[in-house]
């Protein structure tokens, strides 16, 4: 088990939120466009990127009629949150490897 | 946000082994259970080390036989504490700049004869952060779309496996 004191980093923990910060990586994006790739609908998206926005990941800039989310240029956040993931894969993967570990050596004795 | 304020990031995991097989699994046996998606080489990662001293270095060797250093050990004291240094930055390239270095501590704490704790801190990332060139990254899609790339595939994996 992993567990995190800092629960606004469970942010990208969601795969459909992850898949936007995904996308905006690359691009930034209106909510039509990324909901065009995306299984999800408008309305969808469009919460997705509210918890984004507020948790300090994206920012969005109005572009004539329409908004455009793009990642937070600081890329402060945005790279947190990518580390914070790293580490959460990294010791669940060691509570693994370290589990397995423990029951072959008991076998073993 | 000022960038002197990034705070640490913390993480914790409880495993059935005692603290000196605890520390020593999760040195020795680095390569075996770190992710082999989160490497900065070229090549696929076959093994990342942790040299076991002060001053050692700690780094991933390719399936080509390259390797890519990702920081140095400052502190190494079994079965309970250590402390490396992460040099890899928002490029997620390696940075020799030890002004650059952000620092990963990792402590052990016997709960039992046979049980540890492992809690982990990511500090100092601030350092890490060229603000600019970080910006450029995002900006232009280039390396941070790469490590990008990367987590998608080992997110997609861990989905598969569960």
């Amino acid at each position: 088990m992993v567990t995190y004191g800092d629960a606004s980093l469970g942010l990208l923990g969601d795969p459909t939120r992850r898949a936007i910060f995904e996308l905006l990586a690359r691009r930034p994006s209106s909510v039509g466009e990324l909901a065009e790739q995306l299984p999800v609908s408008r309305p969808a998206v469009s919460q997705h990127l509210r918890a984004l926005k507020d948790g300090g990941l994206v920012v969005s800039q109005t572009e004539g009629t329409r908004h455009v989310y793009r990642l937070n240029p600081d890329g402060v956040t945005a790279l947190r949150a990518y580390l914070d993931r790293i580490w959460d894969e990294a010791l669940a993967a060691f509570h693994k490897a370290a589990e397995a570990a423990a029951t072959d050596s008991e076998e073993h004795s | 946000m000022s960038t002197s304020t990034i705070p640490a990031l913390h993480g914790t995991t409880t495993v059935g082994l005692p603290v000196e097989r605890a520390f020593r699994y999760f040195t020795e046996s680095f390569g075996a259970w770190w992710p082999a998606d989160y490497h900065i080489g070229q090549a696929d990662m076959a093994d990342a080390v942790m040299e076991p001293r002060v001053g050692g270095r700690w780094y991933e060797r390719g399936v080509d036989g390259s390797e890519c250093d990702w920081g140095r050990v400052l502190a190494w004291e079994p079965p309970h504490r250590l402390v490396v240094t992460w040099q890899i930055n928002g490029e997620w390239q390696f940075d020799p700049d030890p002004a650059h270095a952000s620092e990963i501590e990792v402590r052990f704490t016997a709960d039992g004869p046979d049980q540890t704790t492992v809690d982990l801190e990511h500090r100092n990332l601030d350092r890490l952060v060229n603000g600019r060139a970080i910006a450029d990254t995002i900006g232009q899609g280039g390396g941070w779309s790469s490590v990008l790339e990367t987590f998608a595939k080992a997110a997609a994996d861990a989905a598969d496996a569960a």
